[in-house]
């Protein structure tokens, strides 16, 4: 590039652009690993009576193939483009950058290799036996670094709320991860929790729900908080409201875990304080909701025309039915109904595929062309398909789940009027299930054959694009002349 | 202080914390920072040191 000068510091795009990439290829491995499973439930023969392909062991694959493959490849790459970008500079160091990038891809491998030979540390969303959390802790503490580095080196005064999000997101995800991960290796493939009955479940969802609250809603909402106002081309509706929202969202999160544990060993005032907590985190939940849609006030005509707003605005609704539905399941009464039963997994899924896919996907269809010096994707007619395949899919999850689980609680309770025996045997509400369970699988495919498409549609851009250069003024040298071409504002 | 004291103290000074947050958030003097941080996001676009190539359209014919 010509106007290049020494003032002129270029952005790490590289590193985002290999995140960009695996987030796609690892949303379809998991989310097929997803149909996979959800058909075996219907078809029990399809895990050919290999080990390595039982549900107990896909299951923990599926889970961390989303959410630790998919979700966290998309939330790092995101990241370390937004805080290029907000800060006006350059990322803190491209070698480490790059670190994180081959360590967390590892630790995705080996848990493709562990989980299925059965290895597993048994807590939920903390599978990985003890030498992977180690590459794990290392993966995150080079994070760190790279990340507020860069928050340090910044050219600009204010740091914007797209970062405190996901600044609090790396920083919860740290300290969970490291405490929930306290265990004591018998071999090199087996460890013991440090923790012992009732405070191991404690410590176990206290990290459980918080991956959902700081991984899965804080640094999904720092993305909303850039692509939201970058594609509408306006402003966040309230940047106060963002402010407060961001104080309350992670004031509160934290308590939330024991809900997960209602009518157990727990103590009943800790169940009570989860449930207490739960309730109130509608309101900084609703109020980041509102704040997200409103932003489009005034221009809601660009919803139909523009599919990756749709999905953007769309994974806000689902955002906001999720954290009113989470709350209310929350209460101790209604979770009496809904717990160990499919409403439990239809919610979750509101929330991922709703949510989190959505909004992610949207993300990427605003970042891939931009990335590869394009100025749209190949195929906008596709997005909105890939929209619609995406929206049908999720509806007929969290609809045939919703009933299945409300008939599974209701079948589990019921009683018979003269002895007191239960009405239906366990395996009835299995059989009752079964119509439910082939909807989720349909939904699934849907979802799916969206991924693809998408898949093809990036293929396609980054084939006909090259990588893009970018530079940012580096204002740390401003007593010599800038550049002119940067001068026309 | 014993465990109940400290978690009454506790309580109230996070309360008092956060209506600190709200009204920090919502005075005046903070109105034109945010205001600028909150379009400072549209900066790079008023500039054109990006490659002509990359610029991106408004995808609402505008």
């Amino acid at each position: 590039m010509s106007q290049t000068n020494p003032q002129q510091i270029e952005y790490n795009l590289k590193v985002v652009r290999q995140f960009a990439v695996v987030t796609v290829i690892w949303g379809i491995i998991g989310m097929s690993l997803g149909v996979f499973i959800a058909a075996q439930l219907i078809w029990p023969e399809l895990n050919f009576d290999t080990p390595w392909l039982t549900y107990s062991r896909l299951r923990p694959l599926h889970t961390n193939a989303v959410i630790f493959a998919f979700g966290t490849s998309a939330l790092i790459g995101t990241s370390f483009y937004i805080v290029q970008k907000t800060c006006k500079t350059a990322l803190f160091s491209d070698k480490l950058a790059s670190f994180v990038f081959w360590s967390w891809q590892t630790v995705i491998v080996l848990a493709v290799i562990t989980l299925p030979m059965g290895l597993s540390s048994t807590k939920e969303y903390a599978e990985l036996e003890w030498p992977i959390d180690i590459l794990i802790t290392l993966s995150w503490v080079a994070y760190i670094i790279v990340f507020f580095g860069t928050l340090v080196k910044r050219n600009t005064s204010h740091i914007y709320v797209a970062n405190w999000f996901y600044g609090g997101f790396i920083v919860t995800i740290a300290v969970l991860h490291i405490v929930n991960s306290m265990a004591i290796p018998v071999s090199f493939t087996k460890s013991y929790s440090l923790y012992a009955g009732a405070v191991d479940a404690m410590v176990q969802w206290w990290y459980g729900h918080n991956a959902v609250g700081f991984l899965l809603t804080a640094g999904f909402l720092g993305m909303m908080y850039y692509f939201v106002p970058k594609q509408a081309e306006r402003p966040v509706y309230s940047y106060r409201l963002s402010v407060v929202h961001f104080w309350a969202l992670i004031s509160l999160y934290i308590w939330a875990g024991p809900h997960h544990l209602h009518y157990t060993a727990l103590p009943d005032w800790a169940q009570s304080l989860g449930m207490v907590m739960s309730v109130i985190l509608f309101v900084p939940s609703w109020g980041g909701m509102i704040n997200g849609i409103m932003t489009l006030s005034g221009a809601w005509h660009k919803l139909k025309t523009d599919p990756i707003l749709r999905f953007l605005i769309v994974s806000l609704s689902f955002y906001g039915m999720s954290t009113f539905e989470g709350p209310m399941m929350a209460i101790k009464s209604v979770n009496a109904l809904s717990h160990y039963t499919d409403w439990t997994v239809g919610h979750v899924h509101s929330g991922a595929l709703g949510w989190v896919a959505m909004i992610t996907i949207g993300s990427l269809y605003y970042l891939i062309p931009r990335l590869w010096s394009q100025t749209q994707m190949h195929s906008i007619k596709w997005i909105n398909t890939h929209f619609w395949l995406h929206t049908i899919g999720v509806v007929l999850y969290i609809v045939a789940l919703w009933i299945s689980g409300v008939m599974q609680g209701l079948m589990w309770r019921a009683v018979n009027a003269t002895d007191g025996t239960l009405t239906y045997s366990f395996v009835e509400s299995v059989v009752a299930s079964y119509p439910f369970w082939f909807i989720r699988f349909v939904g699934g495919l849907f979802i799916v054959a969206g991924m693809i498409l998408m898949a093809v549609n990036v293929y396609r851009t980054i084939r006909a694009g090259k990588p893009t250069v970018e530079y940012v003024e580096d204002a740390v040298e401003h007593s010599s002349p800038a550049p002119t071409a940067t001068q026309s504002a | 202080m014993d465990y109940i004291t400290w978690r009454s103290f506790y309580t109230v000074l996070v309360f008092v914390l956060f209506i600190g947050v709200v009204w920090w958030a919502f005075s005046k003097g903070s109105k034109k920072r945010f205001d600028e941080a909150a379009n400072s996001i549209f900066d790079e676009d008023k500039k054109s040191n990006v490659n002509d190539s990359t610029k991106q359209e408004s995808k609402n014919n505008e």
